[in-house]
C-alpha cells in the first residue's frame, strides 16, 4: 500500500505524517512498532535493524493508537498501572503517576471506572500512559482527537518535554501537532 | 521441498501447471478405467466378504489420501507462515475441501462397507472414528479460512490450525485406539485388515497410485481457480 | 515474570467486577448437566454409568462457551496492541491469559463437577477421581480453547467456529479423563490414565502459547 518511503528522525525531533484518509498514516505507524510485517524496507535504530531484537524494539517504544486500550472495568489508576507492569516495570513511582495525572488533570478521576469517562477523559488517559512509559519513541495514532483546548494545550506541553528530555515522536495526524521544530511527511503523494 | 521453491510464484506456478495438466488428466482417465476393470471385474470376490470387499478398493486410497491431505495442508502451513509463499495458500485453500472429500468417501464406503459385514451404517470402530475426528478437522480448516473479509486472513489462521492438528493427529488417533479398546472387545471383522491376498494387491495398489493422480489433479485444477479468483477479488478492490 | 503476573491478575480482577460472567458459565455447567437424567430417565444405574461422560462433555461446552470472549474483549479496546508491543515475548502473554481463564473457569467447574456428581449417584471415590481428573484435564481445554479463540479473532460467526475447531482436539482429554473415572469404576488403572492427562496437558503447554501468539500477531496486521 505505501511504496517509495525513507526518512530518518534525529532526537528530539518529532514528525508529523499527514495524508487523506486511507493513505496510510496508520499502518505506517503500525509497520514502526512491527505490528504489521512489510513487504520490503527497513527500521533502523541508530543504525542496527530493529527486527534482530524486536523486544528491546518494543521497549523503546510508546503507543498510542485509535483505541485507547484502556479497560472499562478498571480506573484510570488501575489501568495505568497495568500498562506500566505489562512493559515490565514492576513497581510504578507514585509521584511520577499523580504528576503525570495531574499534567492531563486527571486526578479527580483517577479511580473512577474508564468506561465512566467521556472520549477526551478517555483520550487524556491513554496519553497519560504514553508519558509515563518513559520511553525514546513515542508512535502516536491522532493524538488530538476528542481533546478540548486545555488538553490540547496539556499534550504540547508533555511532547515538548519529551523531545527536550532527547526523545523522539512520530503522530499520524489531521490537526496541526504545534511543536518548533516539528517535520511533516505527506503520505499518498508521489515524492 | 526446496527444488519446488520456484513454484511459489503463482504465475511460474501457472506455466507450469498448463504444462503439467493435460497429460496428467488424459493419464488419471486411462489408470481409472484400467484400475476400474482390475477392481471390479479381473480380481475375485474374498472368500468370506465376497463381493464386498470390491470396496476396499476405494476405501482403502482415500483413507491414506484424507490423512495425506492433512499433511499437505500442514506442509503448505508451514510453507506460508515461514517463507510466505502467497502460492502454499491458495493451494491449501483448494487442496482442504480434496482432502475433506476424500476422507468423506472414506467414511461413506466404510458406512457401505459395514451394513453387509457388521449389520450396521456405523459402528465405533477405531479406523473409522479417527476419519471421521480427521473430517471435523477438515471442516473446521475450510471454516475457518473463510471466516474472514480479508482472506489473506483466513489463509493464516487456517495455517496455524493446520499445523497444530498435524500435531494433534497421532494423538487423537492413539486416544481413540484406546477408547476402542476399553469399551469394545474386538471380535467384529476389521476394516481394511492386516492380511492382504496377492489377488487384491495389484488393484489395490493400481487403485492407489489412481487415487492419488485424481488427488493431485483436483488440487492443480482448483489451485488454477483460487489463483483466478484472487486476482478477480484484488481487481476488484483497485477498481 | 512481572508481566505475566500482572496480566493474570488483570484478567482475575476483570472477572472479580463482573462475577456474573463466570456465574452464567456454571449456571450453564449445572442446567446441562442437569437435562441428561430428564432425557434419559432417572433410573440409578444408568445415570451412574453415564456421569462421568456427561459431566466430562458438559464441562468441555461450559468451558468453550466462556472462551470466545477470551481475546475478543481486548482486541476490541486495544489492549491486545499493548500486549503485542510489550518488551517480553508474547507467548508468555498468552499462557498468562490461558491461565486466567483456567482459574475463573477450570477450577470452579471441577470444584462444582463432585457436587453434580451426588445426583448422579456417584461414590466418595468416583467424586474425588472427577474433580481430580477435571483438574488435571481442564487447563489443556483452557489452552486449545485458548488457541481456537486466537484464531477466529475478528472472524464473522465466531462463537460456532470456536467450537468446531477446539472440539475435535479436545478428544483425546476427554477420552482420557471420562476413561480415568471409568477405569476406576471397573477395577483400571485410574493412575496410568491420570498420567495421559497429565501428559497431554504439557503437550498442550508446549505447542499452543507459540501458536496462540502467532494467531494473535497475525490478528494485529
Amino acid at each position: 500500500m505505501i511504496e517509495r518511503l525513507s526518512f530518518g528522525l534525529a532526537t528530539g525531533e518529532v514528525l508529523a505524517l499527514v495524508g487523506r484518509n486511507g493513505s496510510g498514516k496508520t499502518t505506517l505507524l503500525r509497520a514502526l512498532a512491527l505490528l504489521v510485517r512489510p513487504e520490503a524496507g527497513a527500521i533502523r535504530w541508530q543504525g542496527v535493524d530493529v527486527t534482530a531484537d524486536p523486544e528491546t524494539w518494543r521497549g523503546r517504544l510508546a503507543w498510542l493508537g485509535h483505541l485507547e486500550g484502556l479497560k472499562g472495568d478498571l480506573s484510570v489508576a488501575e489501568n495505568l498501572r497495568v500498562a506500566e507492569r505489562l512493559r515490565g516495570d514492576a513497581s510504578p513511582d507514585i509521584g511520577r503517576v499523580e504528576a503525570a495525572l495531574a499534567a492531563f488533570d486527571l486526578l479527580g478521576l483517577a479511580d473512577r471506572p474508564v468506561r465512566t469517562l467521556s472520549a477526551g477523559q478517555r483520550r487524556r488517559a491513554a496519553l497519560t500512559r504514553v508519558v509515563l512509559a518513559d520511553a525514546a519513541v513515542w508512535l502516536l495514532d491522532e493524538p488530538l482527537n476528542a481533546l478540548d483546548g486545555p488538553a490540547q494545550v496539556a499534550f504540547r506541553v508533555a511532547l515538548a518535554n519529551h523531545l527536550a528530555g532527547g526523545g523522539l515522536a512520530i503522530a499520524a495526524t489531521h490537526a496541526d501537532l504545534g511543536v518548533a521544530g516539528g517535520r511533516t511527511l505527506e503520505l499518498g503523494r508521489a515524492g | 521441498m526446496a527444488d519446488l521453491h520456484f513454484l511459489a510464484n503463482p504465475a511460474r506456478y501457472r506455466r507450469f501447471s498448463q504444462r503439467v495438466l493435460p497429460g496428467l488428466s488424459i493419464a488419471t482417465v486411462l489408470m481409472l478405467a484400467v484400475g476400474l476393470y482390475l477392481a471390479l471385474i479381473q480380481s475375485p470376490p474374498d472368500y468370506q466378504q465376497g463381493d464386498t470387499v470390491r470396496i476396499m478398493f476405494v476405501h482403502v486410497p482415500s483413507a491414506w489420501l484424507g490423512m495425506a491431505g492433512y499433511a499437505l495442508l500442514a506442509g503448505l502451513g508451514a510453507s506460508l507462515l515461514v517463507w510466505r509463499h502467497p502460492l502454499a495458500a491458495l493451494m491449501a485453500r483448494a487442496a482442504a475441501p480434496v482432502g475433506a472429500s476424500f476422507t468423506a468417501i472414506c467414511l461413506l464406503t466404510g458406512a457401505l462397507w459395514g451394513r453387509p459385514m457388521w449389520g450396521a451404517y456405523w459402528v465405533w470402530d477405531a479406523r473409522l472414528t479417527s476419519m471421521l475426528l480427521l473430517f471435523f478437522l477438515y471442516l473446521g480448516h475450510i471454516a475457518l479460512s473463510r471466516a474472514y473479509d480479508e482472506p489473506e486472513r483466513g489463509d493464516r489462521a487456517a495455517a496455524i490450525l493446520a499445523l497444530i492438528g498435524v500435531i494433534n493427529l497421532p494423538i487423537i488417533k492413539f486416544s481413540v485406539d484406546w477408547w476402542n479398546t476399553l469399551h469394545q472387545p474386538a471380535s467384529v471383522a476389521r476394516l481394511g485388515g492386516p492380511s492382504i491376498h496377492p489377488s487384491i494387491l495389484l488393484p489395490l495398489l493400481w487403485m492407489a497410485v489412481t487415487m492419488f493422480l485424481l488427488f493431485v489433479l483436483l488440487v492443480m485444477l482448483r489451485t488454477d481457480t483460487e489463483i483466478d479468483r484472487r486476482r478477480l477479488d484484488n481487481a476488484e478492490a483497485q477498481a | 515474570m512481572s508481566g505475566f503476573a500482572a496480566l493474570v491478575g488483570r484478567d482475575l480482577r476483570l472477572v472479580w467486577r463482573r462475577p456474573g460472567d463466570v456465574a452464567v458459565v456454571l449456571a450453564f455447567f449445572v442446567v446441562a448437566t442437569t437435562l441428561f437424567p430428564l432425557g434419559i430417565g432417572p433410573e440409578a444405574n444408568v445415570l451412574a454409568r453415564i456421569a462421568a461422560g456427561v459431566l466430562w462433555c458438559a464441562a468441555l461446552f461450559s468451558a468453550l462457551l466462556s472462551l470466545d470472549r477470551l481475546f475478543a474483549a481486548d482486541f476490541e479496546d486495544g489492549t491486545l496492541d499493548l500486549l503485542l508491543l510489550a518488551p517480553w515475548p508474547l507467548e508468555l502473554a498468552a499462557l498468562a491469559k490461558c491461565c486466567a481463564h483456567w482459574i475463573v473457569t477450570g477450577l470452579p467447574l471441577a470444584a462444582l463437577a463432585p457436587v453434580l456428581g451426588v445426583a448422579f449417584g456417584l461414590g466418595p471415590e468416583v467424586l474425588q477421581a472427577l474433580a481430580v481428573t477435571l483438574l488435571v484435564g481442564t487447563p489443556t481445554l483452557s489452552l486449545i480453547g485458548g488457541l481456537a479463540a486466537a484464531l477466529t479473532l475478528g472472524a464473522r460467526k465466531s462463537g460456532a467456529l470456536l467450537a468446531l475447531l477446539a472440539l475435535p482436539l479436545c478428544v483425546p482429554t476427554l477420552i482420557f479423563g471420562a476413561g480415568a473415572i471409568e477405569a476406576l469404576a471397573t477395577g483400571g488403572d485410574f493412575g496410568a490414565h491420570l498420567a495421559v492427562l497429565a501428559a497431554l496437558a504439557l503437550v498442550a503447554l508446549a505447542t499452543t502459547p507459540w501458536a496462540i501468539a502467532a494467531a494473535l500477531r497475525q490478528a494485529g496486521e
